[in-house]
């Protein structure tokens, strides 16, 4: 075979190559993406349902409740403008705790947010900047609307 | 007095890395033997500062001097010495330190192993490794002043993060930092050799050892890591492709590219340029690494604080080194082009697709890492990017990665027949789907990637037997013990690597598709079932430590009736800073680990208990243990050490020659 030849497969190979994985992270974000929201805009309907997406916010205080099984729990996460009320089955981080921040992953199903992650902070001072962002949200509109 | 005496010789060992920075490199370029031997007593006193400055340090821990900032935020009184001792790193400032001191451990090593390199080469990559430190040194020093005092002091400290109180801890970041780091020489090597404009076989097997041993802390690293992730973090996941793991992964990636792109460099003087790019990618991805788990953009136990300030700094560094890497090697390419070539089917050619699909898997873990930071950082909504992405599109990068890593071994260099070969290897290759399919099917879990994973790991496994056989049968009619001798440590090293590989995918494909998790309420007397394991809960009690206070449930594990002894998983209350934390509990056994965790107590007393049951999860670090004997087989090979003699007999008499 001659040179250009083989040098021209080559190339040709690793462009069909790129071409394919380029085509393959596209697709997987286009799937796996993991929007997030305030409870604010889960309220108002800006969530989607039946899609996996996260919300972040503050475990309001007294909304933790296990249901008799014990593995279930209900709680609610608030950006104290809005409260959207959590399932969740399965073990809890041992940094979750009412009035401290939050950051839950799962689907919308009939008003109620079925959870399957509940994700963990690291250092008992530490806010999940989710959960940051959406309180700072909510009293940013709470602040235009008093004025 | 001593934490100042610590950071005045860390000024010292700044000011002796600019020394080293630019004298050698200004000796190199006026050919004076002088200047340029000013490198290596400079890379020698400032790993000796370093090191005073790192003992310094240790001690205000280990004194439980509270009047130093970093010891009262990080220790405290009632610490274990050894996590006192641990702690230094177990935070941003302390852990600069550590990265500067590794750095300079590596620079100390280039000048004691690599005396029979040409002085104006050494001269050269010691002015690259000087740069290197004095950055991060002056980066530690203006930002990060681990020495800073805390006036009036505290009674008592803050104590380090309890996830960090850990054997697996004591460990994880040395070997990590030596991994990341270590990528720095085959860098200085890289920028040393385009500097001279001298790339060529010998270039390549300088760097190759150097590169490889890197590699191997990293694998070890990483290793580590998991595996502290996994029975540290209390739910028995060994990677969650997060951030900081990411980061620690895509030098792997790239690393590993590099090493395979060496080969082909020394032994057939192809890739140059290719080899080149990846030593500059594969550091800079080290010092990405760097920048994601110490500026702060992420968060997770590894991101302690968030400073803007620091951030810009990495990220300036980070700017400066790839620039600069990237220029000169602009201004050299054209001295890098031809080299022997090869044909369509040859060693060269699979080498050149493994590197190409590592490539590409390391930049589509760098995306899926940086997307969210990006959306974020331009206001467009925050959102992240979990698992499920990273695996989507990594089986299918892997897949023709590992095929042709068995593969790609039985060809010759230069030019071979495909046909021919693809007939020898087509038995394994057909048993291997065979035994996947079969065995997926046996395990009652016939998913399509359950037995891809088992078809992979049979062809390596396989494959690599056939291989060894092969390389046995080369010699016919020498004796088994010659014939074994014959054998070179690098061959023995790309083979156990490889077949590490066989076994690493074997534990990750058994406990991804097998594995198996119950959350459950518990009484004392109460039992529960999982995987044909029984357990029964016989009560909680007391379990104080040191600096904690613990419950500790004793769980007895039942197999057929038989006892198979109590797992005492802890709940721990770290009393400095009133943090909880799960201490697992493990049955290890080689074909399947299980694991209890404890939850929460309920009012009535009863306690949530997480059971976990994750067969040939041990393989997983099996394997990695095989490719890190693999990488140190083949770093000890002997054909280094007998060339190196002859470069010293090269060097001594150019410089004779010189002379004359």
């Amino acid at each position: 075979m001659k040179a250009r030849s083989k040098r021209l497969m080559l190339v040709g190979g690793g462009v069909a190559l790129l071409f394919a994985a380029v085509a393959l992270v596209l697709s997987a974000f286009q799937q796996n993406l993991v929007f997030f929201h305030t409870p604010t805009e889960v309220s108002e309907g800006k969530a989607p349902t039946g899609k996996t997406f996260r919300i972040g916010g503050m475990v309001e205080d007294g909304s933790i409740a296990r249901e008799a099984d014990g593995i279930t729990v209900r709680f609610a996460i608030t950006d104290t403008a809005k409260v959207i009320p959590v399932t969740y089955k399965g073990t809890l981080p041992d940094l979750f705790k009412e009035g401290k921040g939050a950051v839950v992953q799962g689907k919308l199903e009939g008003g109620v947010f079925r959870a399957t992650e509940v994700l963990a902070k690291h250092d008992e001072n530490y806010m999940p900047p989710e959960a940051a962002h959406a309180v700072e949200q909510a009293q940013k509109a709470a602040q235009t609307v008093s004025q | 007095m001593i934490p100042e005496l610590g950071h005045f010789a860390l000024i010292l060992a700044l000011v002796l890395s600019l020394v080293q920075a630019v004298v050698p490199l200004v000796g190199a370029h006026r050919n004076s033997s002088a200047l340029m031997g000013v490198g290596r007593p400079a890379a020698q006193g400032q790993f000796f500062f370093i090191l005073f400055s790192y003992v310094c340090l240790t001690w205000a821990f280990i004194q439980s001097d509270f009047s130093v900032q970093l010891a009262a935020s990080n220790s405290h009184s009632a610490t274990p010495l050894m996590y006192k001792i641990t702690g230094v790193w177990g935070n941003h400032e302390g852990s600069l330190l550590l990265w500067a001191m590794s750095l300079s451990l590596w620079t100390v090593a280039v000048t004691v192993f690599s005396r029979h390199l040409p002085d104006a080469f050494l001269a050269r990559v010691l002015g690259v490794l000087g740069w290197v430190s004095a950055g991060f040194i002056s980066f530690t020093l203006v930002t990060s002043n681990p020495f800073e005092r805390l006036l009036p002091a505290v009674a008592d400290g803050r104590d380090l993060n309890p996830l960090l109180q850990d054997p697996g801890m004591i460990i994880h970041p040395p070997l990590l930092y030596m991994g990341y780091v270590g990528f720095s020489v085959a860098f200085a090597f890289a920028i040393a050799a385009l500097l001279s404009g001298r790339l060529d076989a010998a270039w390549a097997r300088w760097s190759r050892p150097w590169t490889t041993i890197a590699w191997v802390f990293l694998t070890a690293g990483i290793a580590v890591g998991s595996g502290w992730a996994y029975y540290e973090l209390g739910w028995g996941g060994w990677w969650f492709w997060d951030p900081v793991e990411n980061a620690s992964f895509m030098p792997w990636l790239l690393g590993t590219a590099l090493m395979h792109s060496l080969a082909v460099t020394e032994k057939r003087g192809a890739f140059r340029s290719w080899t080149v790019l990846l030593a500059i990618g594969a550091f800079s991805l080290s010092l990405l690494g760097t920048f994601l788990v110490r500026s702060g953009v992420i968060t997770s136990v590894h991101a302690f604080a968030t400073d803007p300030k620091r951030g810009l700094y990495i990220l300036a560094l980070l700017v400066i080194v790839i620039g600069f890497s990237l220029l000169l090697y602009a201004m050299r390419a054209n001295k890098l082009m031809g080299g022997g070539s090869f044909g369509l089917v040859s060693r060269e050619t699979s080498l050149l697709a493994n590197n190409v699909l590592l490539t590409v898997a390391s930049a589509s873990v760098l995306l899926g890492t940086l997307y969210p930071l990006f959306l974020d950082a331009l206001g467009l909504g925050k959102i992240s990017v979990g698992p499920p992405y990273f695996e989507a599109v990594f089986v299918p990068l892997m897949t023709p990665v590992v095929v042709l890593m068995a593969f790609g071994p039985f060809l010759r260099w230069k030019d071979d027949d495909l046909l021919a070969e693809v007939r020898r290897v087509a038995p394994a290759f057909v048993a291997s789907v065979a035994i996947g399919v079969g065995s997926a099917w046996a395990v009652d879990h016939l998913t399509w990637r359950t037995a891809l994973g088992l078809s992979l790991a049979a062809w390596v496994v396989l494959a690599s037997l056939q291989l060894l056989a092969r390389r046995l049968g080369e010699r016919a009619g020498a004796s088994a013990g010659s014939r074994l001798r014959s054998i070179t440590a690098s061959w023995w090293g790309m083979w156990l690597a490889h077949f590490g590989i066989g076994i690493f995918i074997i534990g990750v494909t058994m406990v991804g598709s097998l594995d198996r998790h119950l959350d459950v309420k518990m009484k004392e007397g109460q039992h529960a079932e999982l995987a044909g394991y029984t357990f029964v809960f016989r009560g909680a009690v007391d379990a104080d430590g040191p600096n904690y206070d613990a419950a500790r449930g004793n769980i007895e594990l039942i197999r057929d009736g038989r006892s198979l002894g109590i797992l005492t998983p802890e709940k721990r209350v770290y009393l400095a800073q009133g943090m909880p934390m799960t201490e697992a509990s493990l049955d290890i056994g080689v074909f399947r680990d299980v694991y209890v965790s404890l939850g929460e107590q309920l009012e009535d007393g009863a306690w949530i208990v997480s059971l976990y049951y994750k067969p040939f999860i041990s393989w997983i670090w099996m394997g990695c243990v095989l490719m890190g004997l693999g990488g140190v087989f083949a770093a000890a090979d002997r054909r280094y050490r007998r060339l190196a003699a002859r470069d010293a007999a090269a060097a001594v008499g150019g410089r004779a020659g010189a002379a004359a």
